[in-house]
């Protein structure tokens, strides 16, 4: 995994809530078995009109907003699927930070994996963040995950929480199952001492396949 | 006073140090074409092992067609993904049910049929809808492609315990309703997001009167209100529906089994983070209006106006919604005109889901300019339903009968809506685009969905007479 280091970008906003990861990529681009290439397909449907052109309309495509690193959006971002499709294709897409008051579950646990922050902030400082983005063109959040605080380009702060595991996941890169591996002694014992057929754990093992 | 969830919880720690996620160990571990492959390229890359190739099962499903499945499919990429799962399976000892399995079918209906989701296990899959198992008192929740190699590697995962949340009902549904009403009723109280962070643990006469079908569509929707995980805990109704079942324990072992499994539901004083009361007494059927299943109003109900919702993000989530549902606050539920309606998926694919729909429809004929399509849950199902003569009832009235798979719940496959079509759906998604782009989706129970396909709109089910 990519280590997170000290990193500033242009920050854009999406103004929605319960962001969804049908929406963040759409179904039809699910059947790539690679992890690469999905960021020209993040937010199709929305990026792209029925007939393939692109929607001027939609925010993320306003000129102002490209070369966009980090995103701040609603409630409940990455809700629904559990597909790490998602924050691949953020990630190719360009976004390296998403601010947002909350998120769903299994899209939390799948950004970590792939060296995404995710920033939850209070709602009425998502939305003093909001503004600024919005406000002013060329607006950039640098981001010490360190120090846990985020600078915009005006000056303005706030200090974040983390998980001080995922801090240090995100700071040193780490491989997890090689870290998991490591224990490899603990996994064996547990199994030794849960493979009763009647037993939860482990039954059924030696149903027939 | 461990609850269910303690006691599955802590009887799976392998290994747990202070300030990390504790390491949990893999009963079960499901698998499917869409979120494997580069779970198992990543093993391959590191040339690492699958840990235990005896306790992970596989099926296609979200990409198989449900009309001409054995032709060679025209969707070249569905071919690729189906191909590279058959390798990925044979290449590190898995079994498969694949497409020509009589028992391959949607993995979480699939999988439970065979006897494989015992009470008290732990069950991780790459897909949201895993929470489905819960249903029988295991603990299980969706994961993302790196957390399924994680486990193919270790068969363990990391994990932060959630918090717990007991859903408390009162009373008992009343006449046309089921499960599905039952979980939608309580997402629409919970709210989109009510869940998340939590492991729900659903406790009530409405629960404990539900059969293993009905629990599984409770459970299945845990995730819909951002729950981890949603369990039920195991009663006879749980041990009489796997006794005999292929992958459960046999004989001795069985009695053993249900000895333990007796001793895992939560004890009379176990604490919850959260508690919610919900009261059901008498409650009808339920339907989505919006485009997250937490939108729901009664089928006898009106589309709600954004000015109803207190919550600033809950009101601009309605104004959005009715947007793109095309709909007029204020309007009859019962006057929304419906173009297709979908009876089938991982929450009401079973056979009792086509028993109340086959029910509805018997005698009666699909509207005209409706097209509607039952897809089974499984091999299974399909020959259950076939034996009982349910297609018979369902052609004549009308419907396609089709083959097992995800099919029109997530669109994959070439079962797709097209711009601005409306449609009934026992699904468990009702997002922006979910079903084809630019589809209106309202979710409801089967019976419902019937009563829609029958009416040609938004039907209850009660005033069909
Ligand atoms: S039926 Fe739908 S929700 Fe269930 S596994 Fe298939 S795509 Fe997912």
């Amino acid at each position: 995994m990519q280590k997170f280091v000290k990193f500033s970008g242009l920050a854009a906003v999406l103004d929605v809530a319960n962001v969804d990861t049908d929406q963040i990529i759409p179904k039809q681009f699910l059947k790539l078995v690679s992890r690469e290439g999905f960021g020209q397909y993040a937010f199709y449907n929305w990026r792209f009109k029925a007939d393939g052109s692109l929607d001027r309309d939609f925010v993320l495509n306003q000129p102002r907003y490209q070369g966009a690193e980090v995103l701040v959006s609603r409630e409940n971002f990455g809700c629904g699927s559990s597909r790490e499709h998602a924050p691949w294709a953020l990630l190719d897409f360009g976004f390296r930070v998403v601010i947002a008051p909350s998120f769903a579950d299994i899209f939390k646990n799948n950004s970590a994996k792939n060296g995404i922050l995710l920033i939850e902030l209070e709602s009425q400082m998502v939305d003093e963040w909001i503004k600024r983005v919005a406000g002013g063109e060329g607006y950039r959040i640098t981001v010490d995950l360190a120090g846990q605080v985020l600078t915009g380009s005006d000056g303005f702060a706030c200090v974040f929480g983390i998980d001080p595991f995922k801090k240090r996941c995100l700071l040193e890169g780490l491989d997890d199952i090689g870290l998991t591996l490591q224990h490899e002694a603990a996994i064996a014992a547990y199994e030794q001492t849960h493979n009763q057929p009647w037993q939860a754990a482990v039954a059924g093992a030696s149903g027939s396949k | 006073m461990p609850s269910l969830f303690d006691k599955i919880w802590s009887a799976h720690v392998v290994r747990s140090e202070s300030g990390q996620p504790e390491l949990l160990y893999a009963d079960r571990h499901l698998v499917h074409e869409v979120t494997s492959p580069q779970a198992f390229e990543g093993l391959r890359l590191a040339g690492r092992k699958v840990r235990r190739p005896d306790l992970t099962y596989a099926v296609v499903d979200h990409v198989v067609p449900t009309k001409g499945r054995h032709l060679p499919w025209d969707d070249a990429v569905a071919v690729t993904q189906h191909q590279a799962l058959k390798r990925n399976c044979a290449q590190f000892g898995v079994l498969l049910l694949d497409i020509d399995d009589p028992r391959q079918g949607v993995i979480h209906v699939a999988m439970p049929e065979l006897g494989l989701i015992l009470p008290g296990q732990t069950v991780f899959c790459g897909d949201s809808h895993t929470a489905t198992h819960g249903a029988f008192g295991a603990l299980a929740f969706g994961i993302g492609t790196s957390e399924v190699e994680h486990i193919l590697a270790t068969q363990t995962l990391p994990q932060a315990k959630p918090a717990s949340l007991a859903v408390r009902t009162t009373g008992r549904l009343g006449a046309g309703a089921g499960a599905k009403d039952l979980i939608l009723y309580i997402i629409g109280r919970l709210g989109v997001a009510g869940g998340t962070g939590h492991a729900i643990e659903y406790q009530g006469q409405a629960f404990g009167e539900l059969s293993m079908e009905g629990r599984m569509t409770v459970s299945n929707m845990s995730v819909e209100c951002g729950a981890k995980a949603g369990l039920i805990a195991p009663d006879e109704t749980t041990f009489a529906w796997l006794k005999g079942r292929a992958f459960a324990p046999q004989g001795a072992d069985f009695e053993r089994a249900v000895a333990y499994w007796r001793t895992l539901p939560s004890d009379p004083d176990a604490r919850f983070d959260r508690t919610v009361e919900i009261e059901v007494e008498g409650l009808g059927p339920q339907v989505t209006w919006g485009v997250n299943p937490g939108q729901v109003v009664a089928i006898d109900g009106r589309v709600p106006a954004p000015e109803d919702f207190r919550d600033p993000t809950e009101r601009s989530a309605a104004s959005r919604a009715l947007t793109y549902m095309d709909l007029q606050p204020g309007m009859p539920i019962e006057e929304i005109k419906v173009d297709v309606v979908f009876i089938g998926s991982c929450t009401n694919g079973r056979l009792e889901d086509l028993r109340a729909a086959a029910a509805v429809a018997k005698g009666r004929q699909v509207a005209p300019n409706v097209t509607a399509l039952v897809v089974p849950g499984s091999g299974q199902v399909k020959a259950q339903a076939e034996a009982e003569g349910l297609d018979q009832i369902f052609t004549a009235a009308g419907f396609e009968w089709r083959e097992p798979g995800c099919s029109m719940c997530l669109a994959m496959n070439p079962d797709v809506l097209q711009p601005g079509q409306r449609c009934a759906s026992t699904s468990n998604r009702n997002f922006e685009d979910r079903q084809g782009r630019g589809g209106r989706t309202h979710l409801c129970s089967p019976a419902t969905a019937a009563a829609s396909a029958i009416q040609g709109r938004l039907a209850d089910v009660r005033k069909l007479g």
